[in-house]
């Protein structure tokens, strides 16, 4: 069984422009220890499948349309706002982009952490302490002993996302989900907290969803990729396959456009046009307007997401296996 | 190859902290200090480095945006660092910036001939048929449609804003432009869209670049030389191909390595080529003494923490700070 579960999930958001749909018939399962990469640019609806996930989207604006997400069994998104929060922290955690904002400035990292501890857990206060040092040192904090008592803005944005780390796996959840984990940090930064999460799901066993829209920090850390266009899943397949043998235009087209350190390129290929708006989305295929593939049978519905090799889907009537 | 601009031992400092008696964080913050570099006609010239080691601020001065605490410029030969503005004038025009953020940039109440035609008014054009043709034909070569004109940034998309951005820096026609992290805001699609354009601009309009950026593929991709920063000084800087094939500072062999993998089967390899740095920048305001990369660097010796390592030469064009270099 997985642990995971997302079945044609559909979460739409009342705007002033109407209702838009953020994301559209998702679907996908995690197993346990497993590493899902989620990438997609801007507005593809990478944090709202996250925030779904974990019942965080208020309503209204955010109704889920259609689709059920089921966890260990359990389906969430009928659960009662009690139930879904004992579920959030030891069942599944998240992380967040921006480090700042999710620490609260007017308490100690030690506070917050052992705020977490005591909400699931049933500890001793010293047991608490000793475990929070614990979750410090092993995020690679230096004398975490010293810094329980520091403020937030004490830290660096790195220390800081890594005492987030530590917080989200301090009731040791079975799925962690980090959305765009290390965008705002400095590259030798974002290596050592992408090899930390690698450590820690080696250490722990949790399944970790990471969301980027960096293709490296995929190719970095993921065992199996969701690849997300305008709110869809257009592809999904094992690591090697995507790399190796992309199916579906958009993701060729991502692979493509990006220069490499290990390969010089004389020009980049990129892809004409730009991102489609949410409220005025194109007919069929959401991908042809910018597709050098398209012929005119891809505007007359939308491509549903088929096996075409084994595990590796695509939403593209043209992909064929290779 | 002559120079077009050329710095030596530029610094700028910022105070911080006045009038807080019990702080102990006040004083001087080294933004940029003791840089001496020098971009040829036509090349462009890639600057990497951590957030907040000073790249912005060392673009803004080669440009004369911001005044130097110390050290001189010149552009064409020509010493500009303490020049009256009006002296100024002419230099100013062949110097422009495209900044970041195409959002922040951008005056929301101007329409976008008026946005690119500005610059031009500034430097005593009139706002006539001639000029109006001339923003036209910025349009034009920035790829955008002609009903661009009339409409305002909020209605074009960020690549759409980095056109208009770049189209105004380039209507004065300058020879040097500062790229500060152009493509950074952009979705990756797009990105690819702008380094084309300004690769192709450079060829058309013969444009000098200092394009900073904290991607280190897309800087090997645009640059003929690449700048390494670090806490307000250059450690290295040499030809792309020599500084990514054969970093010679322990901090450009730890931002090479830490560059995400290209394909999932070099994970192993490039985890093991970057297992040696840790921790984090240290703050700006209390840089570490000696070679201010000591904290961090697995090769550090004792000479590192007292003395700080001078700009050697070890290969023709190839310039590097560091004790191990010196010393070998
Ligand atoms: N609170 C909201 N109200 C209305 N629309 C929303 C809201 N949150 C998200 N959306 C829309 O849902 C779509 C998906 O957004 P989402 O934040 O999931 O994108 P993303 O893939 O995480 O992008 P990014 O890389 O920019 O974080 C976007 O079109 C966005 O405008
Ligand atoms: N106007 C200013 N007043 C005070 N300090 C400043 C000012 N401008 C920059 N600084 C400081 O100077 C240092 C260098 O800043 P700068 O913006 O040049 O860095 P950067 O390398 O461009 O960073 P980033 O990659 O984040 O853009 C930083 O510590 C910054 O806080
Ligand atoms: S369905 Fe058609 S337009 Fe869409 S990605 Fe495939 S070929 Fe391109
Ligand atoms: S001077 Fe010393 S500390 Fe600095 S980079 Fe070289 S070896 Fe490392
Ligand atoms: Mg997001
Ligand atoms: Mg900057």
């Amino acid at each position: 069984m997985s642990l995971l579960e997302v079945a044609g999930l559909t979460t739409a958001f009342k705007t002033r422009r109407g209702e838009i749909t953020a994301i559209e018939d998702v679907s996908f399962t995690l197993a346990e220890r497993q590493i899902l990469g989620i990438v997609g640019e801007s507005g593809s609806g990478k944090s709202v499948t996250a925030l779904t996930i974990m019942g965080l989207l208020p309503n209204p604006p955010a109704r889920i349309a259609s689709g059920e997400v089921r966890f260990d069994g359990t389906v969430l998104t009928r659960l009662s706002d009690a139930r879904m929060q004992k579920i959030r922290g030891s069942g599944i955690a998240m992380v967040f982009q921006e480090p700042m904002t999710s620490l609260n400035p007017v308490f100690t990292i030690g506070e917050q952490l052992m705020e977490t501890l005591r909400a699931h857990e049933r500890l001793s206060p010293k047991a608490q302490r000793e475990r929070a040092i614990e979750m410090l040192t092993r995020v690679g904090i230096p004398s975490a002993a010293l810094r329980l008592g520091d403020y937030p803005h004490q830290l660096s944005g790195g220390q800081r996302q890594r005492v987030m780390i530590a917080i989200a796996l301090a009731c040791r959840p079975r799925l962690l989900i980090a959305d765009e984990p290390t965008t705002a940090l400095d590259v030798t930064v974002q290596a050592q907290i992408l090899d930390l999460l690698l450590d820690l799901r080696d250490e722990f066993g949790m399944a970790i969803i990471i969301i980027t829209h960096n293709m490296g920090v995929i190719a970095q850390t993921a065992d199996r990729v969701l690849v997300m266009y305008a709110g869809r899943i257009v592809e999904e397949a094992r690591i090697g396959a995507l790399f190796d043998r992309p199916l579906h235009p958009y993701t060729r087209g991502l692979l493509e456009c990006v220069p490499s350190l290990e390969q010089d390129k004389a020009r980049l290929a990129a892809i004409p046009g730009t991102l489609p708006d949410p409220a005025s989305r194109p007919r069929g295929c959401r991908y042809a307007p910018r597709c050098a593939l398209r012929i005119e049978a891809c505007t007359a519905a939308i491509p549903a997401l088929l096996g075409i090799q084994g595990e590796h889907a695509a939403a593209c009537i043209r992909a064929t296996p290779s | 190859m002559s120079a077009l601009i050329e710095a030596t031992a530029l610094e700028k400092h910022f105070a911080f902290g006045e009038g807080r008696l019990l702080s102990r964080r006040s004083g001087r913050l080294r933004a940029v200090d003791g840089v001496s570099l020098r971009i040829a006609h036509g090349e462009t010239l890639g600057l990497v480095g951590e957030s907040g080691c000073g790249k912005s601020t060392l673009g803004r001065l080669l440009i004369r945006l911001i005044e130097p605490t110390a050290g001189a410029i010149f552009f064409e030969g020509e010493e500009i660092t303490r020049r009256p503005t009006k002296a100024l004038r002419e230099k100013r025009r062949a110097m422009q910036i495209i900044f970041q953020d195409p959002y922040g940039a951008l005056n929301p109440r101007m329409r976008v001939e008026d946005i690119i035609m500005e610059p031009l008014l500034i430097h005593g054009a009139k706002s006539d048929g001639p000029t109006r043709q001339k923003v036209s034909e910025m349009l034009n070569l920035v790829g955008l449609p002609r009903h661009a004109r009339d409409r305002f940034p909020h209605e074009f998309s960020g690549g759409q804003r980095q056109r208009i951005g770049i189209a105004r820096a380039l209507v004065l026609r300058p020879k040097l432009v500062v790229c500060d992290e152009p493509v950074s805001a952009l979705d990756v699609s797009v990105q690819a869209q702008i380094v084309n354009l300004l690769q192709d601009l450079q060829g058309e309009l013969r444009l000098t670049y200092l394009f900073i950026a904290h991607d280190l593929s897309v800087v090997k991709h645009i640059s003929n030389r690449v700048a390494v920063m670090y806490l307000g000084k250059i450690v290295e800087v040499a030809e792309k191909r020599e500084l990514y094939a054969k970093p010679l500072h322990p901090y450009t062999q730890a931002l090479i390595a830490a560059v995400p993998v290209a394909h999932p089967g070099n994970r192993a390899s490039a985890r093991a080529a970057r297992a040696r740095v840790s921790g984090d920048v240290p703050s700006a305001l209390h840089p570490p003494a000696g070679c201010r990369f000591h904290t961090r660097c697995p090769y550090v010796m004792t000479i590192c923490r007292a003395e700080e390592p001078k700009i050697t030469e070890p290969r023709a064009g190839h310039e590097v700070a560091c004790h191990l270099v010196g010393s070998s």
